[in-house]
């Protein structure tokens, strides 16, 4: 018998081109994205005179910096933010990759697209420059991010050096609440263990909650798992990867289909496998989620109060919340429905798939949204659903931007900014200061949590409305 | 790449933890090319006010920062992004090594490609090394063969993967090491594919996905 074994070696195992005296691994690498930032990348390319092993299994997304209110690159006012987004179209076609460029319809967010268009795959290697490529290992993918350097060598090599993480398996039993998502299930455990807790780990999401998530439910969470420090988050695929996959453009067909439906089968973690961690969390005590400060560790449920430094014993702690609170612009205890908001950005790698959309759509039906606000699809593809379905006009009605698609204030590269000292109701990942712009203060939360927020002006809670 | 042995020379406290990538480098600095020197942009909109002005008191605008090839800070240092600019940001200022408890695991990585040393000490002992600094730069030693640091009397180890010490200690280049097994990776990649013939990556012609 063969040693029972976790998802995340069988994967791994499968890319291993060799192994290093010292234990590192020479890793094979499936999927390569690219975008406008990779220039540092292709700039080191160019010093050496290489060229790009496998143009084939490249891919470029202009993401970070496009515009959102227009597909025209001559309209971009930024000469700067234009010609990055001119170098990813120059890089590429030098290079022979495919671009999923401004115009294009299939344009999106990397970790959107990906997907969408059937390139994320059950058991694939999958890396690109940007830290949420943790996304893809919601179809049971190895999938993480790497810097310029990395990029460099995968580009060159199509390999990847790594040493093995360790593996954690986060099981979720029991049901979700009604209103649950997965963003409430990331904040919750990324509070619980910290924003560095499961750093030097591989996670593998299980349990019977896990199970029940929908694909896209299951991408926001690996797509978070990066702000809790672990190195990837995957999950076994099973009838809810493979429908989601079934016809998608880059998907398999046909013959091929059923071919990589067995090899697909099999990826699952053996019963008896081993993980140097389990962690467990009990679903029905997860409740809507916010973050008050400037770390994605830094969350609460919607019903508590902002916390105390003068009641925390632990100094180190004490002073890390006297920080954030300072930055945000909170007083110590107060409820976090007190908490008056400027604007709400709806969009991201995160939190802007058309399940999303819906969600946020469902609470803005018929009320009005007391601050201004931007939705940003997930994709070009990701709008032209939502403006099916008339989500779009939902959103107008409410008196919030309907925009284009793009990684848009989420970062703001594109000049989509929160102004200094403004408080934002974000689905984004990231709180961090300065994030969405110089001095921007930003409260992560489900979709359906800004919907509400943006209805009552200040920090809500979605199951009162 | 330069290879490090031992690092002596002044160190910058900066006693704060989460000191993520964004406030590394904020992202609107990250349309410049590299030659226009990125020290400029490190700690950013932690080193100047609100009119942009220097900040009076923050360490990087200390008159005796220009020497300073460490910096010492507190837990989960580099998380965030997985922009390699907010190492370019330190190497380019000068640093060449970060001293804290934790590490971004993407940042850690990419200090490690840029020749900028990662050294992982306690809590206790980043604690120490920041009192004994105090709140100006102060002499330093950091050992990377012994993984030792040393602040007058006080002495700490620190920890570095192996594979990490090694390719700091000899300059190493990952691109140059894995060229040398390019006939390895040409046998790997046909074996993989025939294996997979699923995997090779055309689209169909139709473009408009499900929803």
């Amino acid at each position: 018998m063969t040693k029972p074994t976790t998802l995340f070696d069988k994967v791994w195992d499968a890319h291993e081109v060799l192994r290093s005296e010292s234990g590192q691994s020479l890793l094979w690498i499936d999927r390569h994205f690219v975008h406008e930032g990779s220039f540092h990348a292709f700039s080191k390319l160019h010093e050496r005179s290489l060229s790009v092993a496998r143009p084939d299994l490249t891919f470029g997304i202009a993401d970070h910096y496009v515009p959102t209110l227009t597909r025209r690159l001559d309209a971009i006012g930024d000469a700067k933010v234009r010609g990055m987004i001119e170098q990813l179209a120059d890089n590429t076609r030098e290079h022979g990759i495919t671009l999923f460029g401004l115009d294009d319809p299939r344009q999106g967010i990397v970790h959107v697209l990906g997907p969408e268009q059937g390139l994320t795959q059950p058991g694939l290697l999958m890396v690109c420059g940007d830290s949420h490529t943790s996304t893809h290992g919601a179809l049971g993918s190895i999938a993480f991010g790497i810097g310029a350097s990395e990029v460099a060598h995968v580009l060159a090599t199509q390999t990847l050096w790594q040493s093995r993480p360790k593996k954690m398996r986060l099981s979720l039993e029991g049901e979700l609440s009604p209103g649950i998502t997965a963003k409430d299930i990331a904040l919750t455990w990324i509070a619980r263990l910290g924003a560095d807790g499961a750093r030097g780990y591989a996670i593998e999401y299980a349990g019977s909650a896990i199970r029940r998530l929908s694909m896209e439910a299951r991408l926001t969470l690996c797509n978070l798992t990066i702000e809790g420090g672990a190195r990837c988050g995957m999950i076994a695929p099973d009838e809810t990867t493979f429908d989601y996959l079934l016809g998608r453009p880059f998907a398999p067909r046909g013959e091929r289909w059923d071919q990589a439906l067995a090899y697909w089968q099999t990826l699952k973690s053996d019963d008896d496998a081993q993980f140097d961690r389990e962690e467990t969390l009990d679903a029905t005590e997860i409740a809507p989620t916010v973050t008050w400060g400037v770390s994605p560790e830094e969350a609460l449920p919607i019903d508590q109060y902002v916390p105390d430094p003068s009641r925390i014993d632990d100094d180190a702690r004490a002073r890390q919340v006297r920080d954030s609170l300072d930055y945000m612009g909170l007083v110590p205890g107060q409820q976090l429905t007190d908490i008056a908001i400027d604007r709400i950005f709806i969009g991201s790698c995160t939190n802007a798939r058309l399940e999303d959309l819906r969600a946020a759509a469902a609470v803005l039906k018929g009320r009005r949204s007391k601050v201004p606000g931007i939705v940003s699809p997930g994709s070009t593809q990701v709008k032209r659903q939502a403006e099916a379905e008339g989500l779009d006009a939902v959103f107008r009605e409410a008196g919030l931007e309907w925009r284009e698609s793009g990684c848009s204030m989420c970062v703001g590269m594109n000049g989509d900014l929160v102004p200094a000292g403004e408080r934002c109701a974000s689905t984004t990942n990231r709180n961090f200061k300065g994030r969405q712009g110089p001095g921007a203060r930003t409260h992560l939360m489900s979709p359906a949590m800004v919907a509400a927020a943006a209805v009552a002006g200040r920090l809500a809670d979605v199951r009162q409305l | 790449m330069e290879p490090i042995k031992i690092i002596d020379a002044p160190a910058c406290p900066l006693p704060l933890a989460n000191v993520d990538t964004d406030q590394l480098i904020p992202a609107r600095f990250m349309k410049e090319p590299r030659s226009v020197g990125y020290g400029q942009f490190l700690l950013h909109d932690l080193r100047h006010d609100g009119s942009g002005r220097p900040a009076e008191r923050f360490i990087l605008n200390h008159p005796q920062v220009a020497e300073a090839k460490t910096l010492v800070a507190r837990r989960n240092f580099g998380a965030g992004s997985s922009r390699e600019a907010a190492v370019y940001a330190l190497v380019d200022f000068g640093f060449r090594c970060v001293i804290a408890p934790s590490f971004g695991d993407i940042f850690a990585s990419n200090a490690v490609n840029n020749g900028l040393l990662p050294a992982t000490v306690s809590e206790a002992d980043a604690e120490a090394l920041l009192a004994a600094l105090g709140d100006a730069p102060g002499l330093l030693q950091v050992d990377l063969e012994t993984q030792r640091i040393g602040v007058g009397d006080l002495s700490v180890t620190f920890f570095i993967a192996p594979t990490w010490r090694t390719k700091l200690l000899n300059g190493w280049d990952d691109i140059d090491m894995t060229r040398q097994h390019a006939e390895t990776i040409r046998r790997f990649a046909d074996d993989y594919a025939s294996q997979r013939p699923w995997l090779q990556a055309t689209p169909s012609t139709e473009i408009i996905t499900r929803s």
